[in-house]
């Protein structure tokens, strides 16, 4: 499950990054190549892919620094809502 | 850009009624509206914030005129034509309590022309909000020939309230910030049809000599080019002075359907 989550985040990533090889805790807003717009294009992407919403607390830049903190809210999320 | 002046009015806590003509358009705002919020939340969080749900609850939207007769406030944002926003005033006029103050959004339309539309001449005048509204924080309020005292400071108690200040300006066409800018991008499009300098060129002499945080035509691209034509056409027609005659390249670009960042292809390329 973790891997095909990170496999779904880095293929929409790689539509802004081209050329660039993403670590998975490589911090992506210092790369400096995105603006603060798309951190909302990436949780409108979270949502749609894996069809949950990001509360009003999750909203929160650190929850969608790195794939590996993309991939973390996405676990937490929906083991979540399978739970419950 | 009632999406934006919706959203501060509600972030302010006030009751927001917005209007549009189709459902389809009122559902696609409150999206907007509610993603921005929630854009903002993520670049700047504070403690004890209000939720995105509550704020966005402040807003009821209608395609209905009928509810306007609660309006105090009516801030008019329909596109730059003279026949919709006429329309719209006189029928806001007909609805809206005898003390409701009118103000049009517009970076171009007479306000004294406006007024003209409606029984209340000293309670209409313009406010020309700049993108993205919840943003900026100056407005230009544009006072016609008739709007009053009074009126003026409502409005300006309204932008306060929103955290915004505003500069008062006489109604001529253009205002101060239209008059002067689309002279100005006009004139650098006339220097990239004239091989003066590329595109690149003129903007990077604006940003690194003058200090500009975006070069003419960015900016441009940015407004659309079909906007700064039209909006060069209406100096034009309103002044009947040949300095603001549209560039030919301009036209021929707007024709070509160069439209800027929102079909994709201006001065530059976006993806």
């Amino acid at each position: 499950m973790a891997a095909e989550i990170k496999t779904s985040v880095r293929a929409f990533l790689a539509r802004f990054f081209q050329n660039v090889d993403l670590a998975d805790d490589q911090d992506i807003f210092a790369l400096g190549f995105v603006n603060s717009l798309f951190a909302m294009q990436m949780v409108l992407f979270v949502e749609k892919e894996f069809g949950f919403t990001v509360e009003d607390d999750d909203l929160n830049m650190d929850n969608f620094r790195s794939i590996n903190a993309i991939a973390g809210l996405i676990e937490r999320k929906t083991t979540a809502e399978t739970a419950a | 850009m009632g999406i934006g002046v919706g959203h501060s009015l509600a972030q302010a806590s006030h009751r927001v009624l917005l209007l549009d003509i189709s459902h389809a358009i009122l559902q696609h705002a409150k999206d907007e509206i509610t993603n921005n919020i929630r854009l903002q939340r993520m670049l700047n969080r504070t403690p004890g914030q209000e939720s995105v749900a509550d704020i966005v609850e402040r807003i009821t939207f209608t395609t209905d005129y009928a509810p306007f007769a609660d309006a105090d406030f009516v801030i008019e944002n329909a596109t730059e034509n003279w026949k919709i926003k006429k329309g719209i005033h006189a029928k806001l006029d007909a609805v809206c309590p005898e003390h409701a103050v009118f103000a049009a959004n517009t970076s171009a339309i007479s306000i004294t022309r406006i007024a003209s539309a409606t029984k209340r001449p000293d309670r209409i005048l313009g406010m020309h909000f700049m993108n993205p509204v919840p943003m900026k924080p100056m407005v230009e309020v544009i006072r016609g020939y008739h709007t009053s005292e009074a009126t003026l400071n409502t409005a300006k108690e309204l932008l306060a309230s929103m955290d915004k200040q505003c500069v008062v300006v006489n109604d001529m066409p253009g205002f101060v910030s239209n008059r002067v800018l689309m002279l100005t991008v006009n004139e650098a499009i006339y220097l990239v049809q004239d091989q003066v300098a590329t595109a690149e060129e003129v903007d990077t002499i604006f940003k690194s000599c003058l200090g500009h945080k975006m070069g003419p035509l960015e900016t441009a691209d940015l407004i659309g080019l079909d906007t700064i034509l039209y909006s060069v056409e209406v100096l034009y027609e309103s002044f009947n002075d040949s300095k603001y005659r549209p560039c030919p390249l301009l036209k021929k670009m707007v024709d070509a359907g160069l439209h800027g960042r929102k079909n994709g292809q201006g001065f530059y390329t976006y993806k």
